[in-house]
């Protein structure tokens, strides 16, 4: 691992200024960038521990939440609000890594993680675009069991690996960032970018720009929400497919859908095409059936992940029946 | 490279020791400090050996920077016993659940976390709380049974 300095911001402003600095990178609970720092893949001089200030979980005047980028992702699934009115957020960040990494990752730092993609950290033998641009692939071709079917390029097919931006995505929630422009807000489905020509290039987050928050909008009357991760065994494993969903239902028909995909893209995959196929129409297996199929129309599996194509859909037509279950 | 000191609490006692930029806290409690409970396993956080409790909750100390304990709580298995062994200390033993040891401490201390919240886990929540502990020797069933021992009150009452 390469020498670094180590020091703490204490607000936000101060944090951003650092992040514009070269060789700097912000580090939350270090259970992503440590890792990787010590592999090889990053290199930063200066480490800036952002941990020390938004923390708190707070409620909007519209209703909703604002949670701080620095919440642990224990502290977020534990949160009795978030328990009640946002339940498939609390339980899509249990299903992710285990306690001692939940204890330690931060909000902004889990949507800020790499992909797990096993060529992408493995710099001594494995090309990789992402590390170093225009290297090549080594994933094309070689073990693709986690690997992306939808979006993907010729250039990259890694994974955002995230199970709580993936519930995220489904409940339509804002991220807040601080720049030297001042403060932005960005929805979450917008944020992380497809992999093109530029599989680098991995978030539409700005030089000298940090994220503050995540702003959930408030709970819809009446909605259902889920989420369902299928994995490779019962705890502590990436997803291979993972489905989040919000529903709202009035007579027999989709007044509000949402629907978000984890495991099988480059960033968490809002379903828009089923959703916008879905919203004011019945709210039957058939309808979703014909959803998935059009949402999935573009899919190019490839040989050591075709399966995710059968499951993604079947898992998201089970979570819909149940969602559409409750609500009767 | 730049020492600084770190002063915080082990097991109850006041500590204060030098690290290096970007030392990790497993090897400034190993090597600055001379606790070796905690063991080096993955170095990357996924085998859990090097599990210690900061402010009473698991981490995983070598993904963790030494400055980062600057005023806080750190708990090892080296604390567990008293002018005794503690009863998970002892169910682990009753149950054969350490066989090579080298996860012995990080599972204890993620089962001591545990406890410490949910006095009264049933057998899910164990497998939950230790998941992120690997275990090469025993197939687990040891430990989950040692555990639930001390949940439900069938040593150390």
């Amino acid at each position: 691992m390469n020498p670094f300095t180590y020091r703490r911001a204490t607000t936000a402003p101060e944090a951003a200024a650092a992040a514009a600095l070269p060789g700097h990178r912000l580090l939350g609970g270090g259970t992503n960038l440590v890792d990787l720092m010590r592999k090889g893949v990053e290199h930063p001089e200066t480490l800036i521990d952002v941990t020390g200030f938004s923390q708190q979980i707070e409620l909007t005047p519209g209703g909703g939440l604002l949670i701080g980028g620095a919440v642990r992702n224990s502290a977020l699934a534990a949160h009795p609000q978030v328990r009640r009115d946002y339940p498939l957020l609390s339980r899509a960040v249990l299903t992710g890594a285990s306690a001692q990494i939940r204890n330690m990752a931060t909000v902004a730092g889990n949507v800020m993680q790499r992909t797990r993609c096993t060529y992408f950290a493995d710099p001594a033998a494995s090309r990789c675009n992402k590390r170093v641009p225009g290297s090549g692939c080594d994933a094309q071709g070689g073990f693709t069991r986690y690997h992306a079917i939808l979006g993907g390029s010729s250039a990259c097919i890694a994974t955002h690996p995230s199970d709580m931006c993936v519930a995220l995505a489904a409940l339509d929630a804002t991220l807040h960032l601080l720049g030297p422009d001042g403060p932005r807000a960005l929805p979450l489905s917008e944020f992380h970018r497809l992999p093109g020509d530029t599989p680098h290039l991995e978030t539409e987050l700005r030089p000298g720009e940090i994220i503050t928050g995540v702003e959930l909008p408030p709970p819809l009357p009446a909605m259902r929400s889920a989420y369902r991760k299928v994995r490779d065994r019962a705890s502590y494993a990436f997803a291979l497919v993972s489905v989040g969903a919000c529903i709202t239902v009035e007579n027999g028909h989709f007044a509000e859908i949402r629907l978000a995909f984890g495991g099988i893209a480059h960033r968490p995959w809002r379903a828009t095409r089923a959703e916008a196929a879905l919203r004011s129409g019945p709210a039957t297996p058939e309808a979703v059936e014909a959803a998935l199929k059009l949402e999935f129309a573009e899919a190019r599996p490839l040989d050591g992940n075709a399966f995710k194509l059968p499951l993604a859909r079947r898992s998201a037509a089970a979570l819909l029946a149940q969602l559409i279950g409750e609500t009767a | 490279m730049a020492m600084k000191p770190v002063t915080f609490t082990l097991n109850g006692l006041a500590k204060a020791a030098f690290t290096e930029d970007g030392q990790n806290l497993l090897d400034f409690l190993r090597r600055g400090v001379g606790d070796m409970a905690p063991k080096y396993g993955c170095g990357q956080g996924g085998c859990g050996a090097c599990t210690v409790l900061l402010d009473g909750v698991p981490h995983l100390s070598c993904l963790t920077l030494a400055e980062t304990v600057e005023g806080r709580r750190v708990d090892t298995a080296s604390g567990l016993a008293g002018a005794t062994i503690s009863p998970l200390q002892e169910a682990f033993m009753d149950r054969f659940a350490a066989q090579c040891g080298y996860c012995t401490p990080g599972m204890l201390m993620a089962a001591t976390a545990l406890l410490a919240k949910n006095p009264r886990p049933n057998r899910d929540e164990v497998i939950e709380a230790i998941s992120g502990n690997i275990c090469r020797c025993t197939g687990y069933e040891p430990i989950i049974a040692a555990i639930l021992d001390v949940a439900e009150g069938r040593v150390g009452a």
